[in-house]
């Protein structure tokens, strides 16, 4: 399993249109990828989940990924989270 | 004649007759079935057609309104496609042996609930999405056109609410304005209708607005108004208003792409003021030439604590990015006097326009300018970004602001970051920088006359004061000698110099500013065009 943290600077948070393309990057790998956030765990592939952890600005999240892609998936993720949130 | 408010979305005048769009109310029956994999096998096929609309509609928004509001049909999308939705379906549909339309109705209902109940207006307004996608997906069910006719002459669309896919499928020739009961200044209708540009209102209060259809009316997006069945004077008064808003539109957009230059072959510099990302929309519609004025004392202002170097950093970059090669002058932060943050613990003052601001703040604590200077100095390698220091009194100043400067490139240097070059110049808003200017040219890149803090420190009278007024004059001489002044000082150490104060968007000054020399005004967006057609219309050889 790896995971790491990551602040939201995005002044939105994860509003709709990120929250979509987390998905799609998320569904590329066949890892289970889990976001946690202000005490509520959410599924990366999955939208309503996702949103509605409703996360904003200055919140810290964290990304657990475990599976076959791990290693992989987990990069893809850290290097989505800086250029999207 | 009645007449109704709502809030304003986009200005302008529409005329023309009302039509009342009904939402196909579905009814959704709860009934039973025998068999739940056929029924799913139904909820499969519809889904698919769902998303085969929902992909179309993606491209036709693409095409119609840009990639920033189509994204949303890419969203429903998702949420269609989500599992946990699609259990919820087929949860029902299995455990109770109902109808799969009354298992979608009741999950788009549950998952309509969960956004509603969000602690966060966003949020809230999501709820809508949901629903949209669930009577989509009842629609395709229960066999159903697309929902949407077009008007059969282009009208004026009053419904309660309207729906991102129920906007975007609307043939645009046909729509005059959208007005609307519900909404907000935020949803996909009001963000589509500035992006096409015409008027709008959204929470308007009109009563029983089915019976509206047919009549004719006439939107007064500026004002907020809708008026029904106008009388003759409303008639002819917002006829003549609509000519008049046409003709600037069509004098405007004809100025789109041409040149600053007077008639006599002077140009100058037409740039834009911005205090957030937000603006930079109207910055490229009104084809600013570049950026004269991003006041990053607002980023340090929304929030409750300090910005870090990596917040910054995402938004000049930004910035310099959207800008792509246009020069973008941001103002290190101008923070004190009239603009005030609690978490920078600042001494109470008797005086704070003449106390511990601006540049004074981070002269004195270098760990706030620092950070702001690395985001800068980082965000430079992706544009043309300029660096503009505000309330300079000395050149002392400015050689120590270079030293830190220095500190700074040889800080990003030895963590191996990226970073450019940008020029660097000073706001000229105090009598003594005018005083100064020979001297300070030698320093710098370029000047940005700051003319309401100019203006005040010169005649000495407080602006926030209105008792003051009849003293006060914005044109006062000392004041144009002082541009004069500084204009002339700056060419002769062969740098340039701009105005982004208030004066700059004067179109009584516009001509005296040309000749004094002046190379650059930065003002409002929605002035760049205005002053253009003066600068075009000029002569000064006259």
């Amino acid at each position: 399993m790896k995971e790491f943290n990551y602040t939201i600077t995005d002044a939105q948070g994860i509003h709709a249109r990120p929250a979509g393309e987390l998905i799609k990057a998320a569904k590329v790998f066949n890892s289970t990828i889990k976001i946690a956030a202000n005490g509520k765990t959410g599924d990366c592939k999955k939208i309503f989940t996702v949103m509605a952890l409703g996360v904003k600005q200055g919140h810290e999240v964290t990304i657990t990924v475990e599976g076959d892609d791990e290693a992989a998936a987990c990069e893809a993720m850290e290097t989505f989270f800086k250029a999207n949130l | 004649m009645q007449t109704y408010h709502g809030k304003s979305v986009f200005g302008g005048i529409a005329i023309g007759k009302i039509k009342v769009h009904q939402k196909g109310q579905q009814q959704v029956r709860r009934t039973k079935i025998d068999d739940p994999d056929a029924e799913l096998a139904r909820y499969e096929a519809a889904k698919g057609q769902a998303i085969e609309e929902l992909a179309e509609l993606y491209d036709k928004a693409l095409r119609e309104v840009g990639e920033a509001n189509a994204a949303i049909f890419e969203v429903h999308q998702m949420m269609l496609m989500d599992d946990d939705y699609n259990e919820s379906v087929e949860n029902i549909v299995r455990t109770g042996l109902v109808n799969v339309e009354y298992a979608v109705a009741s999950t788009g209902d549950n998952f309509s609930e969960m956004f509603a109940s969000m602690d966060d207006d966003y949020m809230k307004a999501r709820a809508a999405d949901v629903k949209d996608i669930s009577e989509r997906g009842i629609r395709i069910l229960q066999g159903g056109g697309n929902g949407m006719e077009d008007a059969d002459e282009p009208a004026i669309i009053v419904a309660e609410d309207l729906a991102p896919s129920e906007t975007v499928q609307m043939n645009k020739d046909k729509v005059l304005s959208f007005v609307t009961v519900l909404g907000s200044l935020n949803s996909h209708t009001a963000i589509l209708a500035r992006t096409m540009g015409i008027p709008a209102l959204v929470g308007t209060d009109l009563e029983a607005f089915g019976e509206l259809d047919g009549k004719l009316g006439i939107v007064d997006g500026g004002a907020g108004i809708i008026y029904v069945d106008p009388d003759a004077e409303t008639f002819v008064t917002m006829q003549a208003k609509q000519a008049e808003d046409l003709e600037k539109k069509r004098l405007l957009q004809e100025l789109k792409g041409k040149d600053n230059v007077t008639l006599d072959g002077r140009s100058i510099m037409l740039y834009a003021n911005i205090g957030n990302i937000k603006d930079l929309a109207s910055v490229l519609q009104n084809d600013a030439g570049g950026i004269g004025l991003f006041r990053s004392e607002f980023i340090y202002l929304e929030r409750d604590t300090f910005p870090t170097e990596e917040e910054q950093f995402k938004i000049y970059k930004t910035v310099a990015e959207t800008m792509a090669g246009k020069r973008v002058i941001i103002r290190t932060m101008d923070i004190g006097a009239d603009k005030q943050c609690d978490y920078f613990e600042m001494e109470k003052e008797e005086n704070p326009a003449m106390g511990c601001r601006a540049i004074r703040i981070c002269l004195r604590r270098p760990e706030i300018f620092k950070t702001q200077l690395r985001a800068l100095y980082r965000a430079s390698a992706y544009g043309k970004i300029a660096i503009m220091f505000p309330m300079i009194i000395s050149v002392d100043e400015v050689r120590r602001i270079k030293a830190i400067v220095e500190e700074v490139k040889k800080e990003l240097t030895e963590l191996g970051l990226e970073y450019g070059e940008p020029e660097l110049g000073i706001m000229i808003e105090t009598p003594a920088a005018v005083i100064m200017s020979d001297e300070l040219a030698k320093e710098v890149d370029f000047f940005s006359i700051g003319t309401n803090d100019l203006t005040q420190y010169t005649l000495a009278i407080d602006r926030q004061n209105v008792s003051l007024d009849e003293f006060y004059d914005p044109h006062h001489p000392a004041v144009l000698r002082m541009i004069r002044m500084v204009v002339e000082n700056s060419h002769k150490a062969g740098i340039w110099t701009g105005i982004c104060g208030e004066l700059g968007a004067d179109r009584e000054l516009t001509a005296t500013f040309l000749k004094m020399g002046v190379d650059e005004l930065s003002v409002s967006p929605g002035s760049i065009l205005p002053i253009r057609k003066i600068v075009r219309e000029t002569d000064l050889s006259k």
